[in-house]
């Protein structure tokens, strides 16, 4: 048996030998593998960007919304007013067994202004309940506290990027300074961690005032806009939803629950819907790729059997001085492989640049899985087996005598 | 005669190409024998069988009937991978047309079947310069078969038949695509080849070529219809000396 490294050397003499055609023939392979590589990816770093925002806004988070489920979420904020401060604090009380906090809030935009400066931002009334809930963390000072609640203080705390438009920098320090919103004056008293989200509802830019002074004093109302609710624990979030419900309907008299006034949704619901969103259409335009991958393995096939056929005389003459059938199989195979493989390779660095410029144009996440470019060598490998084997039979039983008349 | 030993016994060989309506008889009961150190010429017209006769003898088909042993083996019954090691290790071809792999060098062409046979490639490469020297072509070992003339690719062709040391070689009309100038130096390496020992049988319908063997069989319908001693033997006309002696 020849060597197997000069049977490569040799395979890849003769591919060079047909530049244009090894080209054409990768192409296909080229194609189905990078569309395959760069379509998962992009799926994976979208699921990716929408898991960690959500997951940033708290884990085992129940979230209750005034107004009806079926009106569904698209609809005019602070409208309905059927979530109410009693609401919170009957349920605080009620001390059902599958909640740990409770976070009554109410939010809304301000202008706000700190000497010169002002931006427009989020002004969110809270309880010191909240960063707990939600998985806030305090970089300088410290959080809206009890006693801020209970004395109706004019205390802030601030998000790094509110305080880089309103003081210049988000390194500036801040704590003490006073800022105005709708012409009141509120002390700040501590700044939040950067989590790095951006655009709407970023907790980044958020400013945070305590929920009694909010009510009172700033947003003049008296209902909540979301009343947000830690379970105890990731397994009891189906059993928390259904206390809150029916604690809720029991409390504003509704019997069916179709009628209820609010709505009840946990993360852990809304990153279920969307990663099955996203996974079928992650698998749609994988199988459309997959597709194509066939497509160029038929191409490999085609070009293989047309090689044999050209090279009849030399597989003849090769049989002729000793070369034996598997000996025959393995050079064809080695060149269909060395197509599909090095298609592979380039299928793969084109599907990774495809997923960057998707990632740098859309300013998400930049991943690629290990798992699916080691899929995508596999599969490579596989189709020049597969769709290799047919040709390298063909030129292996070839007879010699006919292969050596062979004009 | 009967102090050398038998390289080719054929008895009673017979093969017959059958299609949904014909039966064709190529070789019908033909049996000889071929001892070590023959140069042998087989003629006769076309159809006559001879190259069936060459297919067999080669160990690139198998007869329909009878036996063929080459060098003490009978191979008339062995398997499709087996025949290709009887040819690798004991025959070395000549073809007609130098069947030599394009675009690669002729060093490479003359290694190629001792990479069938497993030779590191060391050795390979040492033996194949060492018989292309043999053949008068140590100064080109790297050109390929379309940079060289048609007798320097015969010689390539020869140079590969004799690398692996075969019991027998097969040349099937080698001087057919050659320019007659440069056929005698063709004749002039068999001759040579065979003073030190070879043994060799040729295929030709040519009676030029033909007289330069020491013994000729003639072949027709498929049966040996003459098979003595040739008394006119002729030399190549080019002095033997031209050969590089290894």
């Amino acid at each position: 048996m020849i060597e197997y490294w000069e049977m490569l050397k040799e395979s890849f003499l003769s591919l060079k030998l047909n530049k244009m055609r090894t080209g054409l023939a990768m192409l296909g392979i080229i194609i189905g593998i990078g569309s395959v590589i760069g379509l998962i990816s992009i799926g994976e770093s979208s699921k990716k960007s929408v898991t960690s925002r959500i997951e940033s806004l708290g884990s085992n988070l129940v979230t209750v919304s005034p107004g009806s489920q079926r009106s569904g979420m698209v609809r005019g904020n602070n409208t309905v007013k059927t979530l109410t401060l009693a609401d919170a604090d009957a349920l605080e009380k009620a001390g059902l067994s599958a909640i740990s906090l409770v976070s009554p809030e109410y939010s809304s935009r301000y202008q706000v202004v700190a000497g010169d400066a002002n931006t427009n931002t989020s002004i969110y009334g809270v309880k010191a309940a909240y960063s707990t809930v939600h998985n806030l963390k305090i970089s300088r000072g410290r959080f809206i506290t009890d006693s801020d609640y209970d004395s109706n203080s004019h205390v802030a705390v601030i998000g790094p990027d509110s305080v880089e438009e309103l003081f210049g920098s988000s390194d500036y320090d801040c704590l003490g300074e006073t800022i105005r919103i709708n012409s009141l004056n509120f002390t700040i008293v501590g700044i939040t961690v950067a989590k790095g989200t951006s655009g709407m509802g970023s907790s980044d830019s958020a400013i945070y005032i305590p929920l009694s002074a909010g009510l009172k004093q700033l947003f003049g109302v008296s209902h909540l806009s979301s009343l947000s609710i830690q379970a105890v624990n990731s397994d009891v979030i189906i059993q928390a939803q259904n206390q809150v419900g029916y604690f809720l309907l029991a409390r504003h008299k509704i019997t069916e629950a179709a009628n209820a006034d609010f709505y009840i949704r946990s993360s852990e619901e809304m990153l279920e819907t969307i990663s099955s969103v996203t996974g079928t259409f992650t698998a749609l335009l994988s199988g459309v790729a997959a597709i194509s991958l066939i497509v160029g393995g038929i191409g490999i096939m085609n070009i293989m059997l047309v090689t044999v056929t050209e090279r009849t005389r030399e597989i003849g003459l090769r049989k002729a001085l000793g070369a034996k059938k598997n000996t025959i199989i393995t050079q064809f195979l080695t060149e269909s492989i060395i197509l599909t493989f090095g298609g592979g390779i380039i299928g793969i660095i084109l599907g990774i640049g495809l997923s960057y410029g998707y990632s740098v144009f859309n300013s998400s996440v930049f991943t690629i899985s290990f798992s699916s470019v080691m899929l995508a060598f596999l599969v490579s490998v596989g189709i020049g087996i597969l769709f290799g084997w047919y040709p390298a039979r063909k030129a292996a039983s070839l007879q010699p005598i006919e292969a050596l008349r062979y004009e | 005669m009967s102090k050398s030993k038998p390289i080719i016994v054929v008895k009673n060989l017979s093969k017959v190409y059958k299609t949904d309506l014909l039966e064709t008889i190529a070789l019908n009961n033909v049996s000889f024998q071929i001892d070590q150190g023959e140069f042998v010429a087989i003629m006769g017209p076309s159809g006559s069988g001879k190259s069936t006769l060459m297919h067999i003898l080669g160990a690139l088909d198998k007869p329909t009937s009878g036996q063929y042993i080459l060098d003490s083996k009978d191979v008339s019954h062995l398997s499709e991978d087996e025949l290709a090691d009887i040819r690798n290790r004991k025959i070395g071809f000549v073809f007609q047309a130098f069947n030599l792999l394009p675009r690669t060098s002729t060093l490479k062409n003359v290694m190629l079947p001792m990479a069938y046979a497993g030779i590191p490639k060391e050795e390979r490469e040492a033996t194949a310069k060492k018989f292309l020297n043999m053949v008068g072509l140590g100064d080109r070992l790297h050109h390929t078969s379309n940079q060289i003339s048609g007798g320097q690719q015969q010689r390539v062709a020869i140079a590969r038949s004799l690398v692996l040391n075969p019991a027998l070689i097969l040349a099937d009309e080698p001087t057919g695509n050659i320019a007659t100038s440069q056929a005698d130096e063709i004749m002039a390496i068999f001759e040579k080849l065979n003073d030190d020992g070879h043994t060799i049988v040729m295929i030709t319908h040519e009676p030029d070529i033909a007289e330069h063997a020491k013994r000729i069989i003639f072949i027709r319908d498929g049966k040996i219809v003459k098979d003595s001693p040739n008394h006119h033997r002729r030399s190549a006309s080019i002095k033997k000396e031209v050969l590089a002696h290894d």
